[in-house]
């Protein structure tokens, strides 16, 4: 016969009550379960969309604009001492502390082309680079190789060019290889070719006009790879395309405090039907009490049994509340997420924080009825029988 | 050498005029081995008296002393201690843990001691086998009769081998039969070198006691006279606190 023997028989026998008790702190447990693998669900979501956004650094030539606007309208801008990229200085982008988290680096030469009496931007990039960098890209036809080209939707549509077709480029005549479906962006304006070739049509061999980078952001601020990439291209403005993102970051950040505002205020309800409960428990316990200490229990003894209950029904409260909290994210989710690629995180940690917190709660809000159970005289209590 | 002694014992509840003094200035001396009966009508103080010499209720005037050690000067947690290796406690309503099964009901006073479990569960054995009920060990206390509920609290009370029993009205709730059953158990542990200390009404029970203090009105009205001893006596507790 131990005191846990006593602590556990007695669990068994007031089945009812220990239920109560566990039940209280499983809504708690749950809740903050829930809101946490619900939240970081959709953290998850959003770095992974972030992920396939494309690129989020963009990196162009340092200039010195003065803005020349007035009562909201842009007159243009005059630039000077305009600095290039020299192609060589891209390659110190894999250089960085964070290059690990470097998805694809795409370097762009930009220029205008002459197609047969009409202005057109040819851009001139990778295309290995450009499949990570713009996944949103449907390409009817294949991706151009050396002297072909990939020809925006508007582009296409002006000059009247099928794919197979050939367009002359500023008195050069280059198939089509491909062409772009409607994007919506400028890239339905431009003519596609591989780096090399616009480098050698526009005459700017080894240098870019911009590059883009996809970072993967998920395991590191992309203000750091911002900061990082900078310190290795001295000469270019690094910027981190990050705004949209952010904004909904933010909001999340807030549904996260006030979420947490509302679990604490649960776990502290639950914490409130275990004083409650065991306080009740007590007072019904009293001829018991008496008679564990009338036979020689200290009083330390009669607070173990009482922390033992309450360690066991909280431990238990912390698995179920976990298990349920868990349940309850992934219906979240199926039912309140639109778009739910990534799934809920069974998270040790948070297991381990769930049963930490069940038990932390338990073993405070029995604090006090240990407290009054270990103060019971044992005359008065078997006075009372 | 006197075992237990009590010096103008006095217990009083409330203050001032509502003041009412359950027992005044008892004094009495004990011997190690005696089986005494506490005899008086109800309101005597019997059960105050039997109360503080269970450790359970401090005086508010008097001196009480077992084997030496002045009970009341002990802390609450030295007091808790001394109940567990010097005294056993027989109540009249048995008072056994109902989620406990018979054996884990006589085990109670040995939980907090450092022993093995199956140390404790033979010390058990054998407090059962004494009391007869070895082959009850595993029922619950609604699944026996009074008269065997009664048998537990007795294996209870002498698991640890105390030196003094107290009983309060140990026949209470027995029939005739249970209850001469129950007073030669009493015999037998006095004879084995127990002391007995009973509370009882019944003269009957009383006669198997040496000697009965007799209380009124919360005062100790005769003394009793002890019979010269003849069976061993118990003085040293058999066990210690873990």
């Amino acid at each position: 016969m131990r005191i846990k023997d006593i602590a556990i028989k007695n669990l068994l026998r007031r089945k009812g009550k220990a239920a109560f008790v566990l039940a209280g702190l499983v809504i708690g447990v749950a809740t903050v379960v829930a809101i946490i693998s619900y939240v970081d669900a959709m953290t998850a979501d959003i770095n992974e969309k972030l992920e396939k956004y494309g690129a989020n650094i963009l990196i162009v030539p340092r200039t010195d604009n003065l803005a020349l606007s007035y009562g909201g309208i842009t007159l243009g801008g005059v630039s000077y001492e305009m600095q290039e990229i020299r192609q060589a200085e891209v390659l110190k982008i894999g250089s960085i502390k964070n290059n690990k988290n470097i998805a694809a680096v795409g370097p762009i030469v930009l220029g205008g082309v002459d197609t047969g009496g009409r202005r057109v931007l040819m851009a001139g990039v990778d295309f290995e680079a450009a499949e990570i960098l713009k996944p949103w890209w449907k390409v009817a036809g294949a991706y151009p190789r050396s002297n072909q080209a990939l020809l925006g939707s508007e582009v296409a549509r002006v000059l009247g060019i099928a794919t197979g077709g050939t367009v002359m480029v500023d008195g050069q005549p280059i198939t089509v290889a491909g062409i772009l479906q409607p994007t919506g962006s400028q890239d339905d304006q431009l003519i596609f070719t591989d780096l090399g070739t616009a480098q050698a049509m526009l005459g700017k061999s080894g240098v870019v006009s911009m590059v883009e980078v996809a970072a993967l952001c998920k395991d590191c601020p992309i203000t750091d790879m911002v900061r990082q990439i900078s310190g290795a291209m001295p000469l270019a403005k690094v910027m981190a395309i990050q705004s949209v993102v952010k904004g909904r970051m933010e909001t999340l950040g807030q549904f996260k405090k006030f979420s947490f505002g509302i679990s604490a205020v649960i776990v502290l309800i639950g914490g409130l039907v275990v004083l409650v409960t065991l306080m009740g428990s007590v007072r019904e316990r009293r001829q018991e009490i008496g008679i564990f200490r009338a036979i020689g229990f200290r009083k330390r003894n009669v607070m173990q049994i009482i922390f033992l209950e309450a360690g066991i029904v909280s431990f238990l409260a912390g698995l179920i509340g976990y298990g349920v909290g868990i349940l309850g994210a992934a219906l979240g989710l199926r039912l309140l997420s639109d778009s739910h690629s990534s799934g809920v995180i069974m998270d040790p940690a948070l297991a381990g924080s769930a049963l930490l917190i069940a038990v932390t709660v338990g073993l405070i809000a029995s604090a006090y009825p240990a407290f009054l159970a270990s103060r019971m005289d044992p005359n008065d209590a078997l006075k009372a029988m | 050498m006197d075992f237990i002694t009590a010096d103008q014992l006095t217990r009083a509840y409330g203050s001032g005029d509502s003041t009412v003094m359950a027992i005044t200035d008892v004094s009495f001396m004990i011997e190690a081995g005696e089986f005494v009966a506490v005899m008086g009508e109800s309101g005597a103080g019997k059960s105050t008296l039997l109360s503080i010499m269970g450790a359970m209720n401090t005086p508010t005037g008097g001196v009480y002393t077992v084997d030496g050690i002045d009970v009341y000067n002990l802390g609450q947690e030295q007091r808790a201690d001394f109940r567990r290796e010097f005294l056993g406690f027989i109540f009249q309503s048995f008072h056994l843990v109902p989620y406990l099964n018979v054996i884990e009901n006589v085990m109670l006073p040995l939980t907090t001691v450092r022993l093995r479990r199956r140390e404790k569960e033979t010390m058990a054995m054998q407090a059962l086998s004494w009391v007869g009920l070895e082959t009850k060990a595993k029922r619950l206390p609604n699944q026996i009769s009074g008269g065997e509920k009664e048998r537990v609290a007795i294996a209870r009370a002498i698991v640890n081998d105390p030196p003094i029993l107290l009983a309060d009205e140990p026949t209470g709730n027995l029939d005739s039969r249970n209850t001469q059953e129950v007073m030669e158990l009493l015999q037998r542990l006095n004879e084995a070198g127990t002391t007995v200390i009973m509370v009882t009404h019944s003269a009957e029970c009383a006669g198997y006691a040496r000697r009965r203090l007799e209380m009124s009105d919360g005062r100790l009205v005769n003394n009793g006279a002890a019979e010269p001893l003849e069976s061993p006596r118990k003085k040293a507790p058999a066990i210690r606190a873990a």
